[in-house]
């Protein structure tokens, strides 16, 4: 299981940070060109004039750059360098709540989550795809011995449990052959270990959990596996004590499907082949007078019921033919080339004329929770696809019984199959263009794929199996390898959809580092996955929380934040461009280089830090109407539209503060260090309304870090008044006595959050967000039932869409929302993809019909 | 097994939390993101009455500070174009460069500046002439004419002769009159008084270029010859060898036009200390810092400092030293501490020696109370009464708005 280096993550929200800090610094080149011509021709036309200015009459020819220079000087501060830092501590902010959350300590081991990759906590709010093991991911892993057909009679159908059943009992009790040598191979054919403890009993150490369950329930009927002592095992059944010593172990691979001991009785020197496996590994090499018939239908039965199925089967071997194959088995085992095959090939002459002894029938129980997270998580638009290396008709079993899918009429399963490269088309091509009609109905449309046929359709027909992949809400691939479950994340990474792969086992690291978050079980099957995993979680069920709860107000604080720290590096910056204009185009800063310092890391930090306790809805809220993700997934809270608003809002803010400044401080006021303080005051001043009025929950942290900063700015400021050596030596403290000084901050105040205020009031009652409906009722305890009355428009006809979208096409999400072109935003994930509720997306065309909670 | 143990110790980290946690309710509340928080909703009424409350504030205030401002009396004179003899008016640059001719110039001081305010005078002016002086001589009229009359520059208008029918006397009275009292109220200065500030007020004039306000040292101000760190001050910075004190083109381009005030036949006493800040005195100019070659290299600047008085008690140049943040700017530059009455009558004798000429700059000489906002300016008044009055505005907008759409507030526009 070659893990790899994984790459580092990059959050979608990192690269669109990224993006807006390139469009800022073009932005700054810009201004700094600009800025830095008109300096130039104002110096030569005017600066050469002003005697004071003393400029020498003619410079070398690199004069002309210093201008620029300074200016570029001047707005290195329009990037914010403090968002960085920022992001680092709030993520690892976000990462410890997760460490921290009672509600996700998985109370029977105790194992809290853990958020081993600090930096990703967004992307968990913007999950578009959930790609989820089976085994000890959606179940528990914990195997139980459920029922058994042996010799053609049926255990443990009444009851539902086998080792409960009399018949059974009696059976053992009576010696009846079929049975016994039944339970031999169950105690025997395996590889674990019986491991003796002080107080005699016994504990088995077993690496795979069926046969764990196997010799467990072995166990319990009598036929108790006690001893391994190097090739000698031994076996107590009643009271008797039977030895055996094995002679080969024909290990088990995901190929052959089934393995095998080869073992001696020690008493009357027997040589027997003990095979167990799943029924497709087995039934076909039943000895020829061997009627199946029944074993068929055994396992037919128990897959039915979501039971984990294996056939048990044995030989007795003649003494030649062992010392033969023996030797065969030998060789295979030394050779350097291919020896994988060679070894297989070897042991399948031996695994033939099997007489078959019974069929095993064992439960691995869904978790709890697993079907109403799943709910809950395709209700917040989230696609799920099962990745599983069990048959299909378990996989199905369970997909349905955890509502992955939906059961007949309402539901539909479309298989892809065949074994050959022509059979793969035909199937898929079949599937899709099944696919591409039912899109328009109100069904669960999910197809299932199995790993012969996915390796093919990912080999020949990729284009075509993309398109299916966007198509489908749902799939389920049985029978996968490791590597294929890494190329289906992969395959959907590269439709640009945010993928969380799930998974729990050493099969899944692949998929787990793959995929763009990577969530590991620290299940039964050790602790290989959660290692390599982004996130560990100790149930299924707390991904609902991860992500509805954890990844949506990370990404809502991150947000904010980020936007926030341009807004405030922007709202000096521009301030210094203003002044600039009344400075001769010359590059003087307003401010000085200690108050500009102090603003970037301190003053506008701290407050804007306490904002990752923000909460917009409680968390009862989200869970109850998960739908709301979908503001996250479309990355609507961080786009470049509201980027420009931030973007506006510092342009206006600078606008007031440096307009009120130089008038309300003119003429035999104007000194300089005053003036800059007034502005920056003003600055300060409107940063604490602009953050109190954008965190949607006041603690008092919050309400400590946003006043406190703002008293701590005057503090610090007196400190440095109160220092004759310092620049701005009593500054502060003329400021504060002059009333003029207090009637220009207020009026800044005023000014400056009046319209923001007005505007933000205006959006929320009148054009609201669906948060902000969410919002209003949860506070005022309003009718929630607005949400889902909005009534889904009508249908447009559907063939007009279909055909002219192609699948390179990619998914067109509109993260923008234009609350003034219409009520539902124009998202359009192509194919309709992920289109789930009519709530959010009424005039989404190809989804708006695809809806799932109508039939919920 | 290590897995195992792992569990354990977390079994315990985490039971030993739980257990802390119910002592500290508040650091649990933290770290499962519960603390109690304030969810301030934006209601109607809340908004509302928030822009009602800001608005009823900030009028009142607007006018108080309007108030204040008006009641300063300010005098304006520009005198840069005006000082230069007749012969120079095409060669100023030459005249203010030649010091062998004389820079002397006399002026006399007039009230009034600006359109506005003559347009509002005048109305003052005519209401009184028929209300107050010929049909309604009280007592208060008779204040307010006193006052009125108190503004210098109003000895013009009054004198002229204005005759006119009863009937448009009586339309005077009754139109006229509140407009009148209005604008007294609002606009009309008393005589001024004592203390009255003498600034000296420079247009387009870049103190705060970047190249002219880093020119300066603030280490050998306080320090002089001993603080050698003048390499701030260039190009101003030596002469033969040793630094300027003070260095920098700060110092060097001092204002030097001086003033003196006759009212009548005697000098007005212009008191010229304590016009800088006390601190900059104490703490930034050097009580031992004489400017011993302050410019008397080949290039001559601005004005001339007493070798012979430390920097700490050169005001001019500690008030010319706190550089302004806008190219227009007004230093103080003395006190009168008199009262001028209405019919004072002031000349003032300047010496023009401070070169604006060639940049186009303008020098202006200010004669001006204070009230408790400072000088006078309208701007944070009439700014007060625009945003209460823009909050009000809002304010019913949103009610009108409330009323309007009440019934369906959660399903807004759809």
């Amino acid at each position: 299981m070659c893990r790899g280096i994984p790459e580092p993550k990059l959050t979608a929200i990192d690269a669109m940070i990224d993006k807006l800090t390139g469009a800022i610094f073009v932005f700054q080149i810009v201004v700094v060109i600009v800025l830095g011509i008109a300096g130039n021709v104002w110096k030569d036309t005017e600066a050469r004039k002003q005697w004071y200015v003393k400029y020498p009459e003619e410079g070398p020819w690199f004069e002309l750059l210093i201008i620029p220079l300074r200016f570029e000087l001047l707005c290195s501060i329009m990037i914010p360098i403090s968002i960085k830092v920022s992001l680092d501590l709030v993520k690892s902010l976000y990462a410890k709540f997760i460490d921290w959350d009672n509600e996700m300590i998985d109370q029977e081991t105790g194992t809290p989550s853990h958020a081993t990759n600090t930096a990703i906590s967004e992307d968990l709010g913007q999950v578009e795809y959930i790609l989820t093991d089976k085994t000890g991911t959606l179940t528990e892993n914990k195997m139980i011995f459920r029922r058994c057909c042996i010799n053609g009679v049926f255990y443990g159908n009444d009851s539902g449990d086998a080792l409960k059943d009399v018949e059974l009992h009696n059976a053992v009790s009576s010696g009846s052959p079929d049975v016994i040598h039944f339970l031999t191979v169950m105690a025997i054919c395996n590889t674990v270990i019986p491991i003796k403890t002080k107080t005699g009993d016994i504990f088995y150490k077993a690496q795979s959990q069926d046969e764990d369950a196997l010799v467990r329930a072995a166990a319990r009927l009598h036929m108790v596996f006690v001893n391994k002592n190097a090739n000698i095992l031994e076996i107590k059944f009643n009271a008797s004590t039977i030895q055996y010593e094995v002679l080969e172990t024909l290990e088990f691979t995901s190929d052959r499907k089934r393995m095998s001991v080869v073992v001696k009785d020690c008493q009357n020197e027997e040589i027997l082949l003990l095979t167990k496996g799943a029924d497709e590994a087995i039934l076909p090499f039943a000895c020829p007078g061997q009627q199946t018939r029944a074993y068929f239908e055994a396992v037919e039965q128990y897959s039915q019921l979501g039971l984990r199925t294996l056939c048990l089967a044995w030989r007795q071997l003649k003494g030649d033919e062992y010392k033969e194959w023996s030797l065969l088995f030998k060789e295979a085992n030394s050779t350097l080339v291919d020896r994988e095959w060679r070894i297989a090939e070897v042991c399948q002459r031996l695994e033939h004329d099997l007489e078959i002894l019974g069929v095993t029938a064992i439960e691995d129980r869904l978790q709890d929770g697993v079907p109403e997270t799943i709910e809950t998580l395709r209700k917040a638009g989230i696609n799920f696809w099962m990745l599983t290396g069990d048959k299909q008709n378990t996989a199905i079993q369970i997909a349905l019984s955890c509502n992955f899918i939906s059961p007949e009429p309402k539901g539909q399963l479309l298989l892809i199959d065949g074994k050959t490269e022509d059979e793969v088309r035909q199937s898929l091509e079949r599937v899709l263009l099944t696919m591409r009609i039912t899109t328009s109905e109100p069904k669960d449309v999910a197809f299932a794929v199995d790993g012969w046929a996915l390796e093919i359709a990912l080999k020949y027909y990729r284009k075509a199996f993309t398109e299916l992949a966007i198509l489908s809400r749902t799939a389920i691939c049985c029978r996968v390898t490791p590597s294929q479950k890494a190329q289906l994340v992969e395959l959907l990474k590269s439709c640009d959809y945010r993928t969380l792969a799930i998974g729990d086992g050493g099969n899944d690291v692949r998929m787990i580092q793959q995929a763009d978050i990577g969530v590991g079980i620290s299940g039964r099957e050790g602790l290989q996955a959660a290692r390599a995993a982004d996130y560990s979680i100790g149930k299924f069920r707390f991904l609902k929380r991860l992500i509805l709860v954890h990844g949506r107000y990370s990404y809502n604080r991150t947000a904010f934040l980020s936007q926030y720290s341009f807004y405030k590096s922007l709202l000096i910056c521009f301030i210094q461009i203003f002044f600039s204009f009344i400075s001769g185009v010359s590059g003087t800063s307003l401010f000085n280089s200690l108050s500009l310092m102090a603003y970037n890391v301190f003053y506008t930090s701290i407050p804007v830090l306490v904002s990752a306790l923000d909460k917009d809805l409680s968390e009862e809220t989200v869970m109850q109407h998960p739908q709301i993700l979908f503001y996250c997934q479309a990355g609507r809270l961080l786009n470049p539209s509201t980027f420009a608003g931030w973007f506006g809002r510092s342009l206006f803010h600078a606008i007031v503060v440096f307009v009120i400044s130089i008038h309300a401080y003119a003429y035999e006021k104007s000194e300089m260090e005053e003036v800059s303080m007034v502005a920056l005051s003003g600055c300060i001043w409107l940063q604490a309304f602009v953050v109190t009025l954008e965190t949607n929950s006041l603690t008092i942290l919050q309400c400590i870090a946003i006043w406190g900063n703002l008293a701590s700015f005057y503090f610090i400021n007196w400190i440095f008044s109160a220092l004759p050596s310092s620049g701005m030596y009593t500054i502060m403290f003329r400021l504060c006595r002059q009333p003029s000084y207090w009637t220009t901050v207020f009026l800044i105040v005023a000014a400056g959050m009046g319209p923001i205020l007005a505007l933000k009031y205006f959006r929320y009652t009148y054009r609201p967000s669906k948060i902000n409906i969410l919002q209003q009722a949860e506070r005022l305890g309003g009718p929630i039932l607005s949400l889902g009355s909005i009534e889904p428009q009508p249908r447009p006809i559907l063939e007009k869409e279909v055909s002219p979208l192609s699948i390179t096409q990619p998914k067109n999400r509109n993260p923008v929302y234009e609350p003034l072109l219409s009520d539902s935003p124009n998202t359009r994930r192509s194919f309709g993809s992920g289109a789930p509720f009519d709530f959010f997306q009424t005039q989404s065309r190809l989804s708006s019909s695809y809806s799932r909670n109508k039939d919920n | 097994m290590k897995a195992i143990y792992l569990n354990v110790a977390w079994k315990d980290a985490t039971s030993l939390l739980s257990q802390i946690d119910t002592e500290f309710s508040t650091i649990n509340k933290f770290t499962q993101q519960n603390l109690p928080a304030c969810k301030p909703v934006l209601t109607p009424a809340w908004v509302i009455l928030t822009f009602l409350l800001i608005g009823t504030i900030f009028i009142p205030i607007g006018l108080v500070s309007l108030h204040a401002s008006r009641s300063v009396v300010e005098i304006v004179d520009r005198y840069d174009i005006d000082c230069v003899p007749e012969q120079f008016k095409s060669n100023k640059l030459g005249y203010i460069k030649d010091s062998s001719y004389p820079k002397n110039c006399s002026r006399t001081l007039k009230g009034i500046r600006w359109l506005k305010d003559l347009f509002s005078c005048f109305l003052v002016m005519l209401s009184l002439r028929f209300s107050a002086v010929k049909i309604l001589p009280t007592d208060a009229v008779q204040i307010k004419k006193e006052t009125l009359e108190g503004t210098l520059g109003f000895q013009l208008l009054l004198h002229g002769n204005f005759t006119a029918p009863l009937g448009a006397k009586a339309l005077w009275l009754v139109a006229i009159e509140p407009i009148a009292w209005f604008l007294g109220f609002v606009m009309v200065n008393r005589y001024m008084k004592a203390p009255i500030y003498i600034y000296y007020q420079l247009d387009n004039y870049y103190q705060n270029h970047r190249r002219y306000v880093k020119s300066r040292s603030d280490q050998q101000l306080l320090h002089g010859l001993g603080s050698n760190k003048t390499s701030l001050c260039k190009p101003e910075q030596s002469n033969n060898g040793l630094p300027i004190v003070p260095c920098g083109l700060v110092a060097w381009s001092l204002f030097n036009d001086t003033y003196k005030f006759i009212r009548g036949k005697s000098e007005l006493n212009v008191n010229r200390k304590n016009i800088a800040w006390k601190s900059d005195r104490d703490h930034k100019f050097g009580k031992h810092v004489y400017p011993f070659n302050f410019q008397s290299g080949t290039l001559i600047g601005g004005g001339k400092l007493n070798s012979s008085v430390p920097l700490s008690d050169q005001e001019d140049l500690i008030v010319w030293m706190r550089t302004a943040a806008l190219p227009s700017f007004r230093k103080l530059y003395g006190r009168i501490e008199e009262n001028l009455h209405a019919n004072d009558v002031i000349v003032v004798n300047l010496m023009n020696n401070y070169n604006t000429y060639s940049f186009g700059g303008k020098k202006k000489l200010v004669l001006s109370t204070s009230s408790w906002l400072g000088g006078k300016n309208d701007f944070p008044g009439f700014a007060y009464i625009f945003v209460g009055s823009y909050c009000i505005v809002i304010a019913i907008v949103f009610m009108l708005l409330h009323v309007k759409y009440s019934r369906n507030t959660h399903v807004g526009y759809n």
